[in-house]
């Protein structure tokens, strides 16, 4: 039984507490750092908070247990119906954006649970990034519901209900601050660690004591240095800020090498190249980046890298023949 | 500090003869990209368009058109090595998005 579950009835939907337990914060930290993420599904269909009756209001969330959490404990001492869409385990935003948050699943999730018997209203309530799956005029056509578009993030939803269920312009932003960017430094970090650290392991078995901690700085000035400096890195282009944190980390750190002035020229090219290649993969966990931008980026930044990281090579080999 | 992306390269285009300033593009905009303006839609500063189509979906006047994307360079990479679309690939087991 999931944390949060506190029975199952035969009507056709399931209660569910509000309360977000010490097992709904290890789940978190867990879906963080990539362990068994996939095992955060909560089953779709219709639950039911506090005490809902047929006036009672209706909000959609994912399948993702972060998204439902989210949406549950931000509803503390709030009776609502919340109508939990198939997004195969992704969060609101992503499956919007890939359209599993979509319209099609939205009209077949209000028909098969039944709402239409169970409220009196005709009226369910989405977080605002659900929109770019979401076309409220189709929902409306197809099933008889409208669509009111909630605030970004669920935290919101209290202050939303008591404004008479309008979202301001400040909930309708989504942010990118610290807290929301170092959050997903796990995600990058486990996903080139992967490579990475045993790279670095084999490097130092070779005796290669410099390149060894020099890649593992490239590792950790694209993953972490990235989305912690974002704003203050040069540039707009994620590619050049990823460079400019993988030079200054390998600069920092052949302070404590001692080698060639050549040297570190050529690696200053190659790890500068790595948290290139590594931050520019941090625009698909950034909240404002384009397709159209990040396709423009990488026709320039991936020859650029590959460059770099030749011409470091080279220089490493054949340098002290200069 | 406000982060804003590559300029002059977003799809995002505006008809205002088709428009009815009904405001549901503002409604479900992330960045703010739209304001009603003497009863039409106008948009604010392209550069904060991130693509996710949500104003273009949701017009029931159709008179928003943007080529809807995900901004992440995996996806790019991996439509380009399978010959498809930019994909993330989220959906499996990957860590992604």
């Amino acid at each position: 039984m999931m944390p949060g579950m506190t029975s199952s009835t035969t009507c056709g939907f399931e209660l569910i507490s509000a309360e977000y337990t010490g097992a709904d914060r290890l789940a978190a930290w867990k879906a963080r750092w990539g362990i068994n993420r996939m095992a955060y599904r909560i089953k779709p269909g219709l639950y039911a908070l506090g005490g809902p009756s047929a006036s009672s209001p209706v909000f959609a969330s994912a399948n993702y247990k972060l998204s439902f959490d989210a949406l549950r404990t931000n509803l503390k001492g709030i009776s609502a119906w919340l109508l939990v869409l198939d997004t195969k385990g992704i969060n609101v935003w992503c499956a919007a954006g890939k359209g599993t948050f979509g319209t099609l699943e939205l009209a077949r999730s209000i028909r098969e649970s039944g709402l239409e018997k169970l409220v009196n209203h005709r009226s369910v309530t989405l977080p605002q990034l659900g929109a770019p799956g979401v076309s409220a005029h189709r929902v409306k056509a197809y099933t008889g519901f409208s669509i009111t578009y909630g605030p970004v993030r669920a935290e919101d939803i209290p202050e939303f209900i008591a404004s008479g269920c309008k979202a301001s312009p400040e909930m309708r932003k989504v942010r990118f601050g610290f807290a929301e960017r170092i959050v997903l430094a796990p995600v990058q970090l486990t996903q080139f660690g992967r490579y990475l650290v045993p790279a670095s392991v084999i490097l130092l078995l070779f005796g290669l004591k410099a390149d060894s901690l020099l890649t593992a700085g490239a590792l950790l000035a694209g993953t972490v240095l990235v989305p912690a400096l974002l704003p203050w890195l040069p540039g707009r282009s994620f590619a050049v800020k990823s460079a400019a944190a993988g030079l200054a980390t390998t600069t920092v750190l052949s302070a404590f090498l001692p080698m060639p002035i050549y040297q570190f020229c050529a690696r200053g090219l190659i790890y500068s190249a790595a948290a290139s290649f590594i931050g520019l993969d941090f625009t698909g966990a950034s909240t404002y980046t384009s397709l159209s931008g990040v396709k423009k980026e990488m026709r320039a930044a991936l020859p650029a890298q590959a460059l770099a990281l030749l011409a470091g090579l080279l220089l490493l080999l054949f340098g002290r023949f200069l | 500090m406000s982060l804003k992306y590559l300029s002059g390269v977003t799809t995002l285009k505006l008809n205002p003869d088709k428009c009815t300033g009904c405001g549901m593009c503002v409604n479900v905009c992330p960045h703010a990209v739209f304001i009603i303006k003497t009863r039409k839609a106008a948009i604010t500063d392209p550069d904060l368009c991130m693509e996710c189509g949500a104003c273009a979906l949701n017009c029931s006047f159709e008179a928003i058109t943007v080529k809807k994307g995900v901004g992440c360079a995996q996806a790019v990479r991996n439509g380009f090595l399978r010959g498809t679309e930019p994909d993330c690939g989220c959906g499996g087991d990957s860590s992604c998005c």
